[in-house]
Order: C-alpha cells, then sequence, then structure tokens
C-alpha cells in the first residue's frame, strides 16, 4: 500500500514526466544497527512507479564502503542523488542523511527534478555569484519531519 | 547550490536521527545550515544569505 495518496501520485507522475534524463537515487544501507533504513526504502520504493527516469541503486554501507567514500557518505541511511547525461553518471552532490519524511520528502523530489533536468530555483545572479566558489564547501540543513 | 556549483555539497540532515551531530552544532531549532563546520545559518533565509557564506571560502578571502 502507497504512502502517497492517488491524487498526490498523480501530481508527482506528471511533475516527472517533465524529466529529461534519468535519475539515480543511491540509498546507502545496512542490514543491522540501521532503525529509519526500512522506513527510507519504503519512502524510495514510492518513487520509480511514478516515473520510468527514476531508479533506486542499494548500496549496503558495510560491504561497499569505498562506494560510501566514493560519495562522501559516513552514516545511514543516506541518499545521494545522481542523474545519467550522455551515458556518463554525474552526481548532484545532494544528500539526505535520515529517512526523508515530511517536508523532507518534498526537497527530495525537488532534488529528483532538478538532476532530471528540472529549472534551478536560484536566480541567475545566484548562479554567476556561486561560479566564484573554488574550494569545496559543505552545507548541511538540519531539518525535522514535522 | 549544489547543483550549480562543483564544489559544493548540500547535505539535508534529518536531526532527530542524528542527534549526534544535532548536538555537535548544537541545533536548537530548525531549519540550520552549517557551512563547512564554521558557520551557522538559522531559518530559512534568502538565497543570498547562503551564496555569501559559501563564498567566504573561494581564494582570496
Amino acid at each position: 500500500m502507497s504512502l502517497i495518496s492517488p491524487a498526490d501520485q498523480q501530481k508527482l507522475r506528471d511533475a516527472f514526466s517533465e524529466m529529461t534524463r534519468p535519475v539515480r537515487l543511491l540509498f546507502f544501507t545496512q542490514a543491522l544497527g540501521c532503525e529509519t533504513c526500512p522506513q527510507t526504502r519504503q519512502i524510495l520504493d514510492e518513487l520509480p512507479p511514478l516515473s520510468d527516469k527514476i531508479s533506486i541503486e542499494e548500496v549496503n554501507f558495510v560491504l561497499d564502503a569505498d562506494k560510501a567514500t566514493q560519495y562522501a557518505v559516513d552514516r545511514v541511511p543516506a541518499i545521494a542523488v545522481e542523474y545519467e547525461e550522455e551515458g556518463e553518471r554525474r552526481d548532484t552532490r545532494i544528500r539526505f542523511l535520515g529517512a526523508p519524511a515530511g517536508y523532507e520528502f518534498v526537497s527530495l523530489v525537488r532534488a529528483v527534478l532538478l538532476a532530471g533536468g528540472g529549472e534551478s530555483m536560484l536566480s541567475p545572479e545566484a548562479r554567476t555569484r556561486l561560479a566564484l566558489v573554488d574550494k569545496p564547501v559543505t552545507m548541511q540543513v538540519f531539518t525535522t519531519p514535522t | 547550490m549544489a547543483f550549480a556549483s562543483p564544489h559544493i555539497t548540500a547535505y539535508a540532515v534529518e536531526a532527530t536521527e542524528y542527534p549526534d551531530l544535532a548536538r555537535k552544532y548544537q541545533v536548537s531549532g530548525v531549519p540550520k545550515t552549517v557551512v563547512n563546520d564554521q558557520v551557522e545559518i538559522m531559518g530559512a533565509l534568502p538565497e543570498g544569505a547562503f551564496i555569501e557564506q559559501a563564498l567566504q571560502f573561494t581564494s582570496g578571502n
């Protein structure tokens, strides 16, 4: 049974239909000691049925530690958003730590749409300013489900 | 912002699931944004505020 109402599913289907490239959600998980991993998986599983451009790739945090390091993931559950362009995998550098429930689900959907070729919410001026960034910057946004 | 710049990585962190991180950065209200472990931004500000903080870390600053 879906967590999303049929009306909302249709809204999401419509939004996702605008996507122009495939998006892969890498789900970093482990079998033991991750209380919210099943919930995260359940939330993620809602998405592929709504678009043939969305896929989930599960990565075992313990067995595939190299991949976790590659994506700068050091705890689970974690989701990395990437897309495919000209046959190559490209990282959006967007990460979700913790189950994307509540309002974070909206953020996840927005990230998927952005990765899928959607419009940025940033102004052109903002993007011009951002082009000046030349050193690594991490931005951790803390939220709660409500 | 992460999507727009190859140098920026953005993490959406669910604070109740990672109390150690919430404690480390003393998250008492959300949203709270921590930039490069050094700068804190409370609340949802206009995009400019976040961009200027990211720019604090460019060469020559």
